[in-house]
């Protein structure tokens, strides 16, 4: 009884051990910034029949929109989006490979944008020694479980909150520089068409009056 | 085998999997720059690996000794926390003492002029509750599985109330940036009203004098 135990617990062990050297299961968040004209590819390792969701956002920069391009190691494109805000896209993987996520920023000459992105590959990992149980979970630890779903799903929320709140924020620090600069502009240019006026309507009477006599 | 010496052998290659995790490829002086936006006293972990391209077999040399990496990580401030070249492969750990945007930027400390060959990198950043590795925890203080699970939902939700602190300071910062927006609309527009007001009566008394030197009036 008690080397069937080890015996299974030894075999439960080693598909962890096995299933964390094939890199099957990870959660990549990534905030950078893609210049104008530019393409930022990153590549991820994913085992077939492994659940991936890709999910990005756009932060800061012109109409806020990116095109998107996920490649499967097969190099048939599973999902395009042409000049999207944001979105959330769930694929199962079909093939072992590496698949490609591209974003591009080619179409747009001079707003360089700020990418979030998202990749989570696979279930998330259980804490070592709860995934090893022979028996059911008791309802304490499955109630455990349920708060620890409720409170990922929380932070996943307030990071979308995080984001939409960045956006917004930038927005009105951009529009609060601008308006200090189009102020004092405007007075400059004032000054300057107000004393060129007077130069102009000046030197109008000086030419009449040096032609008037003959 | 007993169990936590089967901890420790999972700890140690959980260390080698991030390794199949996200890369991209960078040329050699190029900088890349990633941006987390991150409460105070939050850890950061940033796990990376670089390869060169071996133009001999056309792929990547899956480890290169002579290639270092330059860190640099900066604060909302724009002040420096941590400026060091690493190895090929490494591992850095900071903790935030202010809220906001910290920069974590990374290129190679190769000396080539022009763009040389590529490199691949290998990058993992945990922020915050996925920087603590439960299995180093459990093996240091002999835990069990409910309360591990109580120490991962401790955990999470210190991470909840940190980023809910920002949240307020954040949206504290927005809404005095509306106010300044608010009042320097409102300086703008008096002052623009007074300096045409100003002018416009210079501009007549100036031109009501010139007239008068020139015996028009």
């Amino acid at each position: 009884m008690a080397s069937l135990y080890s015996a299974s617990t030894a075999i439960i062990y080693l598909t962890t051990v096995v299933l964390l050297l094939i890199g099957s299961v990870s959660c990549t968040e990534l905030t950078f910034e893609l210049p104008d004209s530019a393409k930022e590819c990153f590549h991820q390792e994913i085992q077939k029949n492994t659940s991936v969701t890709l999910e990005f956002q756009v932060v800061t920069g012109g109409q806020y929109d990116v095109d998107v391009i996920l490649e499967d190691p097969k190099k048939s494109v599973i999902y395009k989006q042409v000049k999207m805000q944001f979105d959330s896209h769930t694929f199962t993987a079909q093939h072992t490979g590496v698949y490609i996520i591209c974003f591009s920023n080619e179409f747009s000459t001079f707003s360089h944008k700020l990418v979030y992105m998202d990749l989570q590959v696979g279930e998330e990992q259980p804490l070592p020694g709860i995934g090893e149980h022979v028996t059911a979970l008791t309802q304490m630890e499955s109630s455990a479980q349920d708060i620890h779903k409720a409170l990922v799903q929380i932070l996943d929320f307030q990071t979308h909150h995080r984001l939409r709140e960045a956006k917004g924020r930038k927005r009105a620090e951009d529009l609060n520089e601008r308006v200090l600069l189009w102020s004092l502009m405007e007075t400059a240019f004032m000054f300057s068409i107000l004393l060129l006026q007077i130069t102009v309507v000046k030197r109008f009477f000086a030419d009449k009056k040096s032609s008037a006599p003959y | 085998m007993d169990k936590f010496s089967i901890f420790s052998v999972i700890f140690l290659i959980s260390l080698l999997e991030f390794t199949n995790g996200l890369y991209f490829h960078i040329g050699e002086t190029e900088r890349k720059c990633f941006i987390e936006e991150i409460p105070d006293e939050t850890n950061v972990i940033v796990n990376y690996k670089v390869e060169l391209y071996d133009p001999r077999s056309g792929g990547f040399m899956p480890s290169s000794p002579g290639i270092g990496m330059h860190v640099e990580v900066r604060d909302p401030d724009d002040k420096i926390i941590l400026s060091r070249v690493y190895s090929s492969e490494g591992r850095i750990s900071f903790t935030s003492h202010t809220p906001g945007e910290h920069v974590i930027c990374m290129y190679s400390n190769s000396t080539a002029w022009f763009s040389g060959s590529q490199l691949r990198v290998h990058l993992d950043i945990q922020v915050g509750e996925h920087a603590v590795n439960y299995g180093d925890v459990v093996q240091k203080e002999k835990l069990s599985e409910l309360q591990l699970r109580i120490r991962q939902l401790l955990d999470q939700v210190e991470q909840i109330t940190k980023e809910q602190n920002y949240q307020r300071y954040r949206e504290e910062r927005f809404r005095q940036t509306s106010e300044s927006t608010n009042s320097r609309v409102l300086w703008w527009s008096v002052t623009q009203t007074a300096v045409l007001i100003v002018m416009g009566a210079w501009q007549m008394k100036h031109l009501k004098s010139f007239f008068e030197a020139k015996k028009l009036v």
